[in-house]
């Protein structure tokens, strides 16, 4: 099931295209147990556990590409986009798939979550502290209840380039 | 920029194109009408729309020319070939506006008021030369040449101004200003005219982007794949219920792909349209009358293979125009029509299309071809004495290798008939070549009609797949791993596969006579080391089966790649690789497979480069030697094959492969020492092994040995002795310039190869350590008959005369070089005679064809063989040579052939007893 059309089921019209400055819609997911968050129109598709074909050669941040419905997706390991050890259990991973520059790209995550909307009230800039891994891929943080949520800049997650990585 | 300003663009080069051909016939059938409205129909069109996007300067060059042809088309003026050339010229102007406009979204800055004075001119019927007598006069030399290239000085551009501007209100002058409204008034009716015809078409066409047509293609292309997946599995599950719509799904698919394909398909005319410019102007320049005739302009193909042929195309029509044809005079001299005949024939024959060139000029020269081979060290004259014409003919697309003997300004520009095989090769065609010397020539091409499906061979290594275009795969070749009779493969017997030898963990295989450079996938890809996420595979169990070897065709040169597993071949679609994997050269693309998996598509030019084999950079480099060889000798333009090694310490050596006669790899054990010194047991004889470290390393199971033999053809009475080194490292092709002389024994100098330092080694030096009597004749009848040939070699080059002696005494010859022609006109003063003299050509003070021509002039050597060696080695310089009293000529560095010359030269053995270097009386 595709992200999009799971959105259109839970929230307003509104929060869809964003006119609602105060709400903002994120599909959810955990990465080393840290909960965080992608706005949910820059994802594209969520996947399930899928065969990826390894590519020899390509930074270590690309875990492989993928088959998805006929287009080859690349795929890129987040943890190691931040520097994060490998997962210990090695379970399957799911992933979100997202575009860039006409290009599909699916991040590897440990477990993709629910789809929130957030309130602005609760977001707040990054910390001075974060570490470097972490702040430059992230645009800010959500206080939630109990938990916080890092809010991913895809952009920058996926601006890959051979000499970046 | 705008879809205005683009619609406009787009629409502006299909006129320009149309425009080229329509003046190009216009000249040819200047009363034709239909032709004449044609082009001022499309030059008006271009002048309107640029007056309404607001181009000024584009407008102002398509006015001038405008009026030239209103005052063609109402019979004021003639049509002319200079009036063609200068209305061209002004086209050529504004497509070079345009293709600014194109680039940057605005018009270039620019004066064409020269042009413009010249072109008004001629439309007011004066000759520019006779109405403004100094500026045009000036601007004169232009107007045969191109307009965009000559600049001229601001004076004159000022003047000519002036003198357009004066001339303008004269009494005459009403006449293109009366002519506006008129012209403007015309084409309408032109166009209104031509629209009866053409309005029921227009409607039915749409201008669609080629990239929505590509999109589609590829769609088809999967669909494809996924329907005879389908079929696949239909015929293993019987009585299913799906066969039937299945069956229907299978027709409509290959119905809707075979539509899609015609939505791609172009005209080959398209690719032809600019070939009647071409020949007109290559005609003009080279002062040929030459009839370009295009039949099955109509015939289609998918753009794609369309752009990629076109270039090609183009120039092996400047080829036939220029070196094919002859000159009116050979022509009436052959009893042919004046005119010369270029035809192009397009048709398709089975899933190809099939391109033919032909022209009816002398053919390809057989003799020249031959020479050129021989000088070039292709082939050996007993070579090309086996072989048929055609055989011969076909060299011609061999990489280095052009027939014209000077560069003209119309071929020769780095493109050679290799770089046009290659280039067709590439998208899976043929050429093939027919010439009968007198009768002209023919080339046929042969090409798939697209290039969206392509075949390619499915392999395995490290447990990941590949695939390898079938294009490139020349063959699949088992070998088994180790030393070749020694080695311990018990389980194969299989006496007729090849061994891949490893010599320190390099492996090269020999494929018929021919060392074959191998590469193994899973080390290239890091496929081992890469092992991640656990479920990478353990190594497959290779090392002591035999391998699977894909040989790979890369530019000239072969390719061994070692896989684990050759699957099949698979029909896939090609597509890019995502940005952030595009640094990496070893893949051309990827692909989904049948099964659903993406699967990484190997590029073997990409790996030729990672690995340094000599590629597609070699012919190009070969090509701009071919430009120099005009120019003084130069050093670069002789490559030679250099055997690189490691012994003794971590710097890398070599020596020219043409000198090593076997690679092989000794087990320990088998080294044995006979009087004090290492020997080992090598084709039934025993073969002195010189260390060249010093001493053998006992931790090593095997040695690496160098073995080298000479030359001589008895059997039995082969000399061989093997230097034994560390590594063999590689092999590469490099121009060999001793940078550093040799501060020790054994080493002859430094050279750059391959970027790095090297030392090369002096073989004579080694040869002489392991047999003091290595250059000594071997065999005693020899030394009874006092046979050895004598040999004389001039040759300024210290480096040089290291090298070839040793290979010539190997040989059999015994050999006295001195530095320069004086010194050898010396001996023949003192009274020395040899058999046979070899000679270099560029030599400081004395070259050698001087020396050839005093030895031939008169003394006891006037009647001797001698052999010219030179890097140089175009038509005129072997002629040249010839002429000047040489027997044979020989490229420098080319061992068999100065080998095989010698011996034709040679009369051998011969039976005189007479001493070595013996004088005369």
């Amino acid at each position: 099931m595709s992200a999009s059309e799971a959105l259109t089921t839970r929230s307003s019209p509104q929060a869809d295209t964003g006119r609602n400055a105060q709400e903002q819609v994120f599909v959810t997911l955990m990465v080393a147990d840290q909960l965080c968050g992608i706005p949910v129109l820059s994802v594209r598709d969520v996947l399930g556990p899928q065969t990826i074909t390894r590519i020899p050669l390509a930074p270590q941040e690309v875990a492989g590409s993928l088959n998805l419905r006929g287009r080859i997706v690349t795929a890129i390991d987040l943890r190691r986009r931040l520097r994060l050890p490998p997962e210990p259990t090695g379970a399957p991973q799911m992933s979100v798939v997202a575009e860039q520059g006409g290009e599909l790209y699916a991040l590897l995550v440990d477990q993709v979550a629910e789809v929130m909307s957030l309130r602005s009230a609760q977001f707040e800039r990054n910390p001075a502290t974060l570490p470097q891994e972490w702040a430059q891929y992230s645009n800010g943080i959500y206080r939630l209840l109990g938990r916080l949520l890092v809010v991913l800049d895809v952009a920058r997650l996926l601006a890959l380039t051979p000499e970046n990585v | 920029m705008d879809d205005l300003l683009s619609d406009f663009l787009t629409e502006t080069n299909e006129s320009l194109s149309a425009l080229d051909l329509a003046l190009v016939k216009l000249e040819q059938e200047p009363e034709d009408a239909a032709t004449l409205s044609l082009i001022f129909r499309l030059v008006h069109t271009i002048k309107g729309t640029c007056g309404f996007l607001g181009l000024p300067r584009l407008e102002r060059v398509a006015h001038a020319g405008e009026n030239i042809l209103g005052r063609v088309r109402d019979g004021v003026l003639a049509v002319t070939p200079d009036l063609v050339s200068n209305v061209l010229a002004a086209l050529d102007r504004i497509k070079s506006i345009v293709g600014t406009l194109g680039a940057t979204g605005a018009e270039p800055a620019g004066d064409d008021a020269v042009l413009i004075a010249v072109l008004d001119a001629i439309s007011e019927g004066r000759s520019p030369l006779d109405t403004a007598p100094s500026a045009v006069r000036a601007i004169e030399p232009s107007i045969d040449s191109h307009f965009d290239i000559v600049e001229a000085p601001p004076a004159v551009v000022e003047q000519s101004v002036q003198t357009a501007a004066a001339l303008l209100p004269a009494p005459n002058a009403p006449a293109p200003a009366t002519a506006a409204p008129a012209l403007a008034a015309e084409p309408v009716a032109a166009e209104l005219a031509a629209a009866g015809g053409e309005a029921s078409l227009a409607s039915q066409t749409i201008r669609v982007g080629v990239d929505v047509l590509e999109n589609l293609m590829t769609l088809v292309s999967e669909l494809v794949l996924t329907r005879n997946q389908l079929l696949q599995l239909a015929r293993s599950q019987e009585n299913a219920g799906f066969t039937g719509p299945l069956q229907r799904l299978s027709h409509i698919t290959s119905d809707l792909q075979e539509g899609i394909m015609k939505t791609r398909m172009q005209p080959i005319g398209y690719a032809w349209n600019k070939l009647p410019r071409i020949v007109r102007d290559l005609a003009r320049e080279l002062d040929k009358k030459i009839d370009l005739v295009m039949l099955g302009a109509d015939t289609e193909l998918d753009r794609q293979v369309l752009e990629l042929i076109k270039d090609p195309l183009t120039h092996m029509v400047r080829n036939s125009g220029d070196h094919g044809l002859e000159g009116t005079a050979e022509r009436r001299a052959a009893g042919k029509p004046d005119t010369g005949r270029i035809s192009l024939n397009a048709f398709h024959e089975g899933g190809h299309i099939v391109i033919e060139i032909s022209d009816d000029g002398r053919g390809l020269p057989i003799d020249k071809i031959r020479a050129k081979v021989i000088q070039k060290g292709l082939g050996t004259e007993a070579e090309l004495n086996a072989m048929s014409p055609e055989a011969i003919q076909r060299f011609i697309f061999r990489a280095g290798f052009s027939t014209a003997a000077a560069i003209t300004a119309v071929s020769g520009r780095g493109v050679g008939m290799d770089v046009v095989k290659t280039n067709i090769e590439r998208i899976g065609g043929t050429i093939e070549l027919k010439s009968v010397p007198g009768n002209g020539t023919v080339f046929t091409i042969k090409i798939p009609l697209t290039l969206a499906i392509v075949a390619a061979l499915i392999v395995e290594a490290g447990g990941e797949r590949f695939a390898i275009p079938q294009i490139s795969v020349v063959e699949l070749v088992r070998a088994r791993e180790g030393v070749s009779d020694a080695a311990t493969t018990a389980g194969s017997d299989e006496q007729s596969g090849s061994a891949i030898e490893r010599i320190n963990g390099t492996p090269v295989l020999r494929l018929r006579e021919r060392l074959l450079p191998l590469v193994s996938l899973d080390d290239l890809l890091h496929l081992r080391s890469d092992a991640r996420g656990g479920t990478s595979k353990p190594p497959a169990e290779t090392h002591d089966s035999s391998l699977t070897i894909v040989v790979a065709q890369v530019g000239a040169s072969l390719l061994g790649l070692i896989v684990d597993r050759v699957f099949d071949t698979e029909e896939i679609v090609v597509k890019p690789v995502a940005p952030v994997l595009r640094h990496i050269s070893m893949f051309s693309g990827n692909t989904i497979l049948g099964d659903g998996s993406v699967i990484m598509i190997l590029d073997p030019s990409g790996i030729a480069r990672a690995t340094g084999i000599a590629g597609s950079g070699d012919s190009r480099q070969l090509e701009r030697s071919q430009d120099n060889k005009t120019s003084d000798f130069d050093p670069d333009s002789c490559t030679t094959a250099m055997l690189l090694f490691r012994a003794g310490d971590e710097n890398v050596k070599a020596v020219p492969l043409g000198l090593v006669a076997r690679l092989e790899n000794i087990p320990r054990d088998r080294i044995e020492s006979a009087a004090g010194s290492p020997v080992t047991q090598y084709r039934g004889r025993l073969m002195r092994l010189v260390p060249m470290s010093g001493s053998f390393d006992p931790s090593r199971a095997e040695q690496a040995v160098l073995v080298f033999t000479d030359g001589s053809t008895g059997v039995g009475r082969e000399n061989c002795m093997g230097l034994a080194v560390d590594e063999i490292v590689d092999v590469v092709e490099s121009n060999l310039r001793i940078e550093l002389s040799g501060a020790r024994e054994g080493i002859l100098g430094t050279a750059v190869l391959a970027g790095r330092a090297t030392d090369v080694i002096d073989t004579s030096y080694w040869l002489t350590q392991a047999n003091q009597d290595w250059f000594k004749p071997m065999d005693t009848r020899d030394l009874e008959h006092g046979g050895r040939p004598h040999l004389l070699i001039v040759e300024d080059s210290h480096f040089f005369r290291q090298m070839i002696v040793p290979v010539l005494e190997a040989a059999g010859y015994s050999v006295l070089a001195v530095p320069d022609a004086a010194k050898a006109l010396s001996l023949r003063d003192a009274g020395m005679m040899f058999d046979a003299i070899v000679s270099d050509i560029e030599m400081p003070d004395m070259d050698g064809l001087e020396f050839v021509r005093a030895v031939r002039s008169s003394g006891s050597w006037a009647q001797l063989p001698v052999i010219a060696l030179s890097g140089r080695s175009s038509d005129r310089d072997v002629e040249d040579g010839r002429e000047a009293g040489f027997t044979d000529y020989v490229g420098k560095f080319a061992k068999d052939s100065l080998l095989q010359s010698l011996r034709q030269c040679v009369s051998q053995p011969r039976t005189s007893s007479t001493d070595p270097l013996r004088m005369v009386a």
